[in-house]
């Protein structure tokens, strides 16, 4: 039930985690916060008021100069040089066969400016994997992940919280902008992204800042219901909003249509780009399987890896990838990857939950929607 | 944490007797196991009148990030099970050792409880 990390890397929020008794784990070998309390609670408190994350475990890679957009637009399946300067796009980057390395947002921080912000598991790979893609370009691709401590703040009175901190005017940083701002006092990168399906705000900043910022934060969400929240009820949050984890709904084995994340592949770019020839194919020949929601009219919880089976005969047909009781709907709910023709919203599935077939529903996704 | 009353086993499952005859002991899992196992949020439980095994799982406690299995520590007939965690499995998680109960069995051996760990045996098997 406890985990030890062979290498342990601890964010400079570590010992105000302990402080305030938070349940650590090990993620991609960084201790992080798991739930600070009840994670039901930090939840509720996401979708009611907002919840305060450290995210300092994400993966931060640079891209700048004269080339730094071709080189992206090269690396990744995104039209990165359309990105419009302090705005944002959610992206993947694949291998030669279409295969997802991994999912990140791209912040677009001035003309040729970029920050690649990569899941900590696949930080090191993507760094990697853009410098040798960076090579014959004009531009430089640094690692900064040592460089940046990252906290958001989820949930609908964000705004609330936020204002009193900073002379930005947060209605001018829409969905998906970012821009440098100062938030009490600390120079941060300020993005209205999230993984929450709620709105909020990451703000990036120096490590040596992070404990300054994140009281700062705490003070001024003291009236507007603001907890600490851990990375348990962000993995529940975001599986209400439907939104794909790396390693669970997205792996080398899949390509983005699958996931029904064609979108995010631009075969319009006008060079090729890495796996382009691959996506190609795969888009015109159509995926071979694909992501639904599963939702249980019963209580007991799909989990990722369980067998998706037909209801008649008990055949597998499909595996799930996530699987949580979810706190707003009230029943479990799932995402599994199944055959095209099982993936109507309404058709009847099974689940092999540890030995019994178990009823589910196909539903649409997301889950959740704000209001 | 560890009531001293209670006798423990390596499946952090607390045995209570109830000081009847027929030896009958109440079941519950530990303020540890309570604590990692996060927000419960169903429990299935075997029915009245079933036979379970010693050390053989016999109900789930579904949790937010896991399912675990419940574990009968000793052999012997199910009398009565916590009606209370269908609606309201959350008092596994605030009252483990109270209303948090979660089945009574009648031993087959009413001896066998006795052979448990108790309460300093098994807070030493937590720090191992």
């Amino acid at each position: 039930m406890t985990s030890t990390a062979s290498v342990e890397r601890r964010t400079p929020l570590d010992a105000v985690h302990d402080a305030l008794g938070a349940t650590m784990t090990d993620f991609a070998g960084w201790r992080m916060p798991l739930r600070y309390g009840s994670e039901t609670a930090e939840h509720r408190a996401v979708r009611e008021a907002a919840g305060l994350f450290d995210l300092t475990h994400m993966g931060e890679i640079t891209v700048t100069g004269p080339e730094a957009a071709r080189a992206l637009d090269h690396a990744l399946v995104g039209y990165v040089s359309k990105i419009g300067v302090d705005r944002a796009r959610y992206t993947m980057i694949c291998d030669e066969n279409g295969g997802i390395l991994d999912d990140l947002i791209v912040y677009r921080t001035g003309e040729t400016d970029f920050m690649v912000v990569a899941n900590a598991s696949n930080a090191a790979v993507v760094a990697r994997e853009l410098l040798a893609r960076a090579a014959g370009f004009d531009t430089v691709v640094t690692d900064r992940s040592e460089e940046y401590a990252l906290l958001a703040v989820q949930g609908p009175n964000a705004v609330k919280i936020l204002a009193p901190l900073t002379d930005l005017d947060l209605d001018v940083v829409k969905y998906y902008a970012a821009d440098r701002a100062v938030v009490a006092g600390v120079d941060v990168l300020l993005a209205r992204t999230g993984y929450t399906g709620e709105d909020g705000f990451e703000l990036f900043c120096a490590p040596g800042d992070a404990v300054r910022l994140w009281e700062a934060l705490r003070e001024a969400g003291d009236g507007h219901g603001l907890i600490p929240a851990g990375l348990s009820c962000r993995d529940t949050l975001r599986l209400e909003a439907g939104m794909p984890l790396y390693g669970h709904e997205l792996t080398t084995a899949l390509t983005p249509y699958e996931a029904n994340l064609g979108r995010v592949v631009r075969l319009d770019k006008p060079e090729g780009f890495v796996g382009s020839e691959a996506l190609a194919a795969r888009e015109k020949e159509g995926p071979r399987a694909t992501l639904v929601g599963l939702r249980s009219p019963g209580r007991r919880v799909p989990r990722a890896g369980y067998a998706v089976l037909d209801p008649e005969t008990r055949e597998p047909i499909g595996e799930i990838t996530s699987g949580a009781p979810s706190p707003t709907l009230g029943a479990p709910i799932a995402m599994a990857y199944v055959p095209l023709d099982r993936a109507e919203p309404g058709t009847r599935l099974a689940v092999d939950v540890r030995g019994t077939a178990e009823p589910v529903d196909v539903v649409a996704l997301p889950f959740y929607k704000r209001a | 944490m560890y009531p001293e009353d209670l006798t423990y086993t390596a499946e952090h499952e607390w045995v209570r007797s109830l000081a009847v005859e027929d030896g009958t002991v109440r079941i519950g899992i530990t303020e540890f196991a309570q604590d990692s196992l996060g927000d419960i949020v169903f429990v299935t439980l075997p029915q009245v009148g079933a036979e379970v095994t010693g050390g053989e799982p016999c109900g789930e406690l579904e949790s937010t990030k896991s399912v675990s299995d419940v574990y009968a520590p000793v052999t012997g007939v199910v009398v009565a099970v916590n009606d209370a965690l269908e609606t309201s499995p959350e008092l596994v998680n605030s009252d483990p050792y109270g209303d948090g109960w979660m089945f009574e069995v009648r031993p087959a051996d009413p001896s066998a409880a006795g052979a448990l760990w108790d309460a300093a045996a098994y807070v030493k098997s937590l720090d191992s």
